[in-house]
Parts: structure tokens; sequence; C-alpha cells
């Protein structure tokens, strides 16, 4: 069992940097919104270190969702996915397998990569350590909520658009608590440590109901 | 006995049936006591004592709310009807009440913001309550989309039932989240709706409205699941004929006319 899930992780990372990966490029897309911002919004560093983890945190939402349509499409289309279905290794394993490999091509990098783009928007030290931390916490959320709507759309061509109308309104709460807990750092009413653990607490409940619906999904779409 | 009695009501065809002989004496019960319900809302209840008369859209907004709730609780039973007993008429179900329940939280929003013009100042404040009907409301949104994108209804409705059950384990959280963010992001200074007892003399005629909108959604549910039937029924046909059509034309060749070239598109 464990032999097949990592066998499964280590086929989607070397797909993954094979093949042109969408985690350079999803990591791309964070670094031009994060630019965008301050176009909109003028240049005063004062605004932009103040809204600076929320700025992070929509940003990384919406690079979350560009690169999911791609994590059972790619599959679906030559196939893999039904011998990865008819296989003896139940579906929940392969679904796990898959999106754990997709957050470590995806979600992982934008962790890493958020305090370097908080030199952007003039984050102090300390809420990027915070920032990068409730990303690392909070991205999997992303990831196991964006790959029920994967799921559910990766037989339908250009899935893209409904996958994002279907999968925002549940990304909520994560963005909601990855934001308040990163401003907390920053000195609030509420303690650092009581968003952070509610954050950890969406990414469980995520990966417990994302995984089940997302295998449901694949196998009742047959 | 009950079981029994459960499986003949919910056979498509013996539904048709009774459906057809109900819905009219519910949409006239419904008529009946939406009519008695704004009478009483117009005339016989007493303006309040500091919202004055715009209390009256209060009448209108909780039952949408309730409403908008109430359907997405059938939409989760059907999606459960459909995932384990893979049931049509709970396919049907779940694909009727989406447009009423998204109907009905869109009419609760946009009373509530005509209520808030007046009482707030603006038509729309991050509150929390209003917060997460928008939510409920792009969540319905989603599920619509759905529904129109994938074209097998079979399919669509396991999709769209999963869909829905994840949609019902994420909306307490989402209602708790947004509850912690609105506190976190503004007083709670504004005026509560409900905060004191309501007086009898308000309260009766509000639960009448909320009595007659909720038939009125059954009503409206049962009319929308009998187009839905008839619907699929008519795209079977279709593709029955287009098949016929098709099995004509491998073996006679006969050119066919211009109204079995549009059913055999339209399939």
């Amino acid at each position: 069992m464990i032999r097949v899930f990592a066998a499964l992780v280590r086929r989607d990372l070397r797909l993954a940097s094979r093949v042109g990966g969408s985690g350079a490029l999803s990591l791309v897309f964070f670094l031009m919104i994060v630019a965008l911002v301050p176009f909109a919004l003028g240049p005063d560093l004062n605004l932009l270190s103040r809204i600076g983890p929320a700025i992070l945190w929509l940003s990384a939402v919406l690079a979350t969702l560009i690169g999911l349509d791609r994590i059972f499409q790619a599959d679906e289309e030559d196939g893999s996915l039904d011998l990865m279905t008819a296989s003896p290794a139940p579906l929940e394993l392969v679904v796990l397998a898959k999106v754990l490999a997709h957050w470590l091509t995806t979600g992982l990098p934008l962790a890493l990569a958020s305090p370097l783009f908080g030199l952007l928007v003039a984050l102090s030290p300390t809420a990027m350590a915070a920032t990068a931390l409730t990303l690392l916490i909070g991205t999997p959320a992303l990831t196991f909520i964006g790959a029920v709507g994967a799921a559910l759309t990766a037989s339908i061509r250009r899935g893209g658009l409904i996958l994002a109308i279907v999968v925002i309104p549940l990304m909520i709460p994560v963005l909601i608590f990855g934001v308040s807990a990163a401003e907390a750092a920053l000195g609030g009413t509420v303690p650092f440590a009581t968003p952070l653990t509610i954050l950890g607490a969406l990414s469980l409940i995520a990966a417990v109901v994302g995984t089940l619906a997302s295998a449901a999904a694949l196998r009742w779409s047959e | 006995m009950w079981t029994a009695l459960w499986h003949r009501l919910a056979h498509p065809g013996h539904f048709l049936r009774w459906s057809g002989a109900a819905t009219p004496w519910l949409a006239g019960l419904s008529a009946l006591l939406l009519a008695a319900g704004l009478y009483l809302t117009w005339f016989v209840v007493p303006p309040d004592y500091q919202q004055g008369e715009t209390v009256r859209i209060m009448y209108i907004h909780v039952p949408a709310a309730w409403l908008g709730v109430f359907f997405y609780g059938a939409m989760s039973l059907s999606a459960i009807g459909t995932l384990v007993w893979r049931h049509p008429l709970a396919d049907v179900a779940q694909r009727a009440a989406a447009p009423i329940g998204a109907a009905f939280t869109l009419i609760c929003l946009v009373t509530g913001s005509l209520w808030g013009k007046p009482m707030w100042g603006t038509y729309w404040v991050w509150d929390a309550r209003l917060t997460s009907m928008l939510v409920l409301f792009l969540i319905y949104c989603g599920i619509i989309a759905l529904w129109r994108t994938i074209e097998d209804p079979n399919r669509a409705a396991r999709a769209i039932a999963i869909l829905t059950l994840v949609g019902a384990v994420n909306l307490p959280i989402i209602k708790f989240s947004v509850n912690w963010w609105s506190t976190l992001h503004q007083p709670a200074s504004i005026l509560r709706m409900g905060g004191s007892t309501i007086d009898p003399s308000m309260l009766y005629p509000l639960l009448e409205m909320i009595l007659a909108f909720t038939v009125l959604g059954v009503t409206l549910h049962l009319y929308s699941m009998r187009t839905e039937i008839l619907r699929r029924r008519v795209r079977v046909l279709t593709i029955r004929e287009a098949e016929r059509l098709d099995a004509g034309a491998a073996t006679a060749s006969i050119v066919t006319s211009p109204r079995a070239m549009t059913v055999g598109q339209g399939a």
C-alpha cells in the first residue's frame, strides 16, 4: 500500500518536473497578482504592508485555482486514470497520492516563496514568517477542496471556469482564517495560535472530505 | 407498509399522477395563505416603534431566508437519495430544488438590502448573516452551473449530489468562520433584528407568512419536478427518434426531411 502510494507520488512529481510543470506557472501567476495589486492601489508602502498578508493569501487562492484542473484531467485524457481506477489499490489512496503530489509542486513552493514576495509589499519579518507559516498550513486545505472540483469536472471539456465557480465559495473559511492568523501575528485582539489551529483543523477536515468526495466523484463519473 | 407506500409515491409515473392531482389544490392553498399573510402584513401589523413601516419588509425577508436554507436541506436529502438508492426521483427533486432555493436566497438578499438602506443607511454591510446568505447564494450558483455543464442527467445528478453534500458539510464551517470574521472586523453595533422578543402582534403574522412561503415553495418544487420529469421523457424520446432515423437511413438511405434533421441535431 505504502509502495503504491510512494510510486504514485513519485510518478506525479516526475511528470510535473518534466512536462514543464504547472508548479512553476502558478508561482509566476502568484508573482503577477502580487505585482498587480500596487498598480491598482498605488505604491503606498504603509497601506501595502498593512494589507500585505491579505494580498498574499488572495494571490495564493487564485494561483491554486490555476493549476487545479490538471490534477485529474491529464490522466483522464490519456487513460491512465482508468488504469488507476481498475487497480487493486483503493481509489482514495490514488487520490490522496495525486493531491499530495500536486500540493508538493504548487502549494509548497507558494508557501516557501511567499516571504520573497512579501518583500514586494513591504512586510515586516514577523509578518513574512507568519504569512509563510499560515500558507504552509492552509494551502493543503485549498488543494484538497480544489481536488473535489477537479474530480467533478475531470471529464468536462474546458472545465476550468466551472471548477473555479464551484470551488471558490468553499474556500472562504480557509481564506478567513489564513488572513486572520497572519494578521494576529502582527498584534491584534486574538492570540496567533487560535486562528492558526483552526486553520490546521480546516486542512485536516478538507483532507478527509476532499479525498473521499474526489474518489466518489471519479468513481461515479463512469 | 410505510415503505411500500413510499415506493408507490416515489415511482415517477405515480408521482406524475398524484402530484398532478395535488398541485392545483396546493397552488390554491398557497395563494390563499399568501393573500392572508400579505393582508396581515400591510393592514394589521403595527409599525415598529424603531423601524417604522420598514418592518413590513421582514415578513418577506425572513420566510425567504428560511426557504433558501430549507431548499438546501431538501437538496442534501435528495443527494443522499441519489447516491445511496440511485433513485431517479431523487435526481429530479435535487435538480428542481436548486433554482428555487437560489431564487429565494436572492429574494432574501434583495429585501435585506432594501431594508438596510433606510435602517443602516447603506444597501450592503458585511454583516455576518448577510455574508453567509451571500455565500449560500454563490454555492447555489455553482451547483446550477454544474447542472448546466454536464449533459447526461444521470452523471450530472451523481456529480452534483457529491458537490451538494460537500457543500452541506461546509455550510456550518462557513457560517462559523463568517461569524468569526465579522466580529473581528466590525463592532457589533448594528441594529439587531429579533434581538428582543417579538411581540405576538408581529410574531403570528410572521409565522403565517412562513407557513405561506413554505407551502408556496413546496408547490413550486412539485411543479418544477413535474416539468423536469417531462423534459427527461422528451429527451429520451428525441434520442430514440434519432436512433430510429439513423437505423432507417442506414438501410434505405432516404433523404431526411427538415423536421427529422432538427430532431437528429437536438439529440
